[in-house]
């Protein structure tokens, strides 16, 4: 125990809190083990309930996380690079569903783009679109709350990179989106890996903007989260089980791409290879 | 093709008011301390500024004139950048760094890769084409900044403080390496630097600029010979001399003999500032100095307490004494004068 602490560089009461954090991650993870019922766990997730939520949710997720890269790049480059009156409110406002409680943003969502909402009417009127309580609106719920998380950080790896990298690209001839997309985006990938990451881990995991905007309904908006606390209610082991194929997913995809993430983000673009 | 520009810019504290041309094939040194607005010359020229007034005209083509409403991007212009410190690219590689230019405006990916490791071949890089820029010196780091802007082939090459990133030890071999390759280049060069050695060894005439208006212009020894400002006397207003060494004496090519501390044989440039140079009238001058030169004064030139004797012999000299030492020695234009010179207050680096 001394020799690895010394050799970490740790101090041991800073090794023995950051045991403690770990443990308080791990314990939960542990609690749901032990009390998940192996033998019928097979039962549970062959179900016709499990196999449709757990494919809406991958795919409602990674819709959310398209569109989350799709806006928020742009949006994270306007934050970082435009000096606008007013970007600090902006940027506050872009953020705020980070901090939201999900139902009250479910709620704002439904206000605004349901049926009788200030958008939402429209979209109905002039072109049948209908948001709330269909897959699409899972899709919406999801990247509401998701976004923020690939702004923030694409913002700070833009924040960060030189801007003269793009005046070097400028006069060499290149036009702004050929230095967007030749410099700038390339410069950026380590941090937006990890903000798509991030959206995706958030959006495959939002369930109270999801129920308040786009309902339960097996098949359409039931995704994972909303399945399991349905569950909770009905047969709290299909809850575990459901809980554990959620966490095991969730764990793979994090766990799989750590060392792209966390390694490349930390160094600079050039050094990796 | 010439370059006329009129530059107006209020940017922060800095208020820009410079004029400036440049002839065929010209290169231009633009000088001055920090915060002088050098960099910003460069910018705007660039385009990467534009100006609050005036314009800027490129061979006949007018790329920015807020008063006429014109304001050519940068990529449309026919400049090249080399910046300070470089800012290459890490995520591609030299060889690509190299071509970026020439895929920006459309050739082929097989051409312009072509024409980029002609241009490595050509600065001595071949070996390093695979390679990331983070792997590289900062002599080579410099050499394919200069590869990459000239691989656009500009018709006017900006240069921001090429040498400044270097240290001491590769300064002097880099800034040769610069003057050939520039030489090879026939537009217009202009090179932002603070260090009057690196405007004498690349430049044929230097701009000298203060709180963004400039100041002087001229060749280097008309502007160390006669400085209109403080800044002008100190930093650009050197004498530089260059010949070749062997055993710790250089000697120049008109056959003044420099005796020098701890420089090798070879060709070498000798900076002495005209502070340390000491006038004695008479024949017979004994002191520690290792430097005795006889020679005439031909012009003094008053700067406040201080006073310029531009001193024409063996070795043409410019020398700064006060006003009160002036009137000592009771000195006027045609005297002859002894001026010597401590070998240890020589600066070297090799040329």
């Amino acid at each position: 125990m001394t020799r690895r602490g010394r050799r970490v560089g740790l101090p041991f009461p800073a090794l023995l809190l950051a045991g403690i954090a770990i443990a308080f991650f791990a314990l939960p993870l542990v609690g749901l083990l032990w009390r998940a019922p192996w033998s019928s766990a097979w039962t549970y997730l062959t179900e016709d309930t499990a196999l449709t939520a757990l494919r809406l949710s991958l795919v409602t997720s990674l819709c959310a996380t398209a569109l989350s890269i799709v806006f928020g790049v742009p949006l994270a480059w306007l934050l970082a690079r435009v000096d606008f009156p007013g970007r600090g409110a902006v940027r506050a406002l872009c953020l705020l569903s980070m901090v939201l409680p999900p139902v009250v943003g479910g709620v704002a969502l439904f206000f605004a783009l349901g049926r009788r909402g200030v958008v939402g009417q429209y979209l109905d009127e002039w072109f049948g679109i209908t948001l709330p309580f269909t897959t699409a609106g899972v899709v919406v719920a999801q990247t509401f709350v998701a976004m923020p998380f690939l702004v923030i950080t694409v913002e700070a790896a833009l924040r960060q990179l030189d801007p003269r990298l793009d005046d070097a690209s400028r006069t060499l001839g290149a036009s702004r989106w050929y230095t967007f997309r030749r410099v700038t985006l390339p410069a950026i990938r380590p941090a937006l890996i990890a903000g798509a990451v991030l959206a995706w881990a958030r959006a495959f995991g939002e369930f109270g903007a999801t129920i308040t905007f786009a309902g339960n309904f097996p098949g359409t908006t039931q995704t994972m989260p909303l399945a399991v606390f349905l569950s909770l209610e009905t047969n709290p082991e299909e809850a575990v089980v459901l809980a554990l194929v959620m966490i095991a997913v969730s764990f793979a995809v994090l766990a799989g791409l750590r060392d792209r993430w966390f390694g490349a983000a930390a160094q600079p673009a050039g050094a990796a290879t | 093709m010439t370059l006329d520009a009129q530059i107006g810019l209020q940017l922060g504290s800095l208020d820009l008011d410079v004029e400036l041309r440049a002839a065929p094939g010209e290169v231009v040194a633009l000088l001055g301390p920090n915060g002088a607005g050098k960099s910003t010359v460069l910018r705007c020229l660039a385009g990467l500024v534009p100006l609050d007034r005036g314009c800027i005209e490129i061979d006949g083509v007018v790329v920015d004139d807020p008063a006429g409403d014109v304001l050519v991007e940068p990529e449309a212009r026919p400049t090249g950048f080399v910046f300070q410190d470089y800012v290459l690219f890490d995520h591609l590689s030299v060889v690509e760094n190299v071509a970026y230019g020439m895929r920006a405006r459309g050739t082929a990916r097989r051409e312009a890769r072509q024409r980029a490791h002609e241009w490595l071949e050509r600065f001595d890089l071949a070996d390093y084409a695979q390679q990331r820029p983070g792997a590289l010196s900062g002599g080579q780091a410099q050499r394919v900044a200069l590869a990459r802007a000239l691989a656009t082939s500009p018709r006017l090459l900006l240069l921001d403080e090429p040498l400044a990133a270097l240290d001491a030890g590769t300064r002097a071999n880099v800034r040769r390496d610069l003057r050939r390759h520039l030489a090879g280049f026939d537009g217009m060069r202009l090179v932002v630097t603070h260090d009057p050695v690196d405007a004498y060894a690349l430049a044929d005439r230097v701009v000298v600029l203060e709180s963004g208006r400039i100041v002087q212009t001229g060749t280097l020894a008309e502007v160390t010979a006669h400085p209109r400002t403080r800044y002008v006397a100190d930093l650009v207003g050197v004498n530089l001399i260059v010949g070749d060494v062997v055993d710790g004496v250089l000697t120049t090519p008109s056959g003044a003999r420099v005796v020098i501390a701890d420089a090798s044989d070879g060709r070498t440039l000798a900076t002495i500032r005209p502070h340390s140079v000491l006038l004695a009238r008479g024949d017979a001058v004994v002191s520690s100095a290792r430097n005795t030169w006889r020679g005439t004064i031909s012009d003094i030139d008053r700067l406040g307490d201080r006073v310029r004797l531009v001193i024409e012999g063996e070795l043409a000299l410019t020398a700064e004494i006060t006003a009160a030492a002036l009137d000592d020695l009771d000195l006027r234009p045609g005297d002859d004068v002894h001026a010597s010179v401590k070998a240890t207050d020589i600066e070297v680096a090799p040329a």
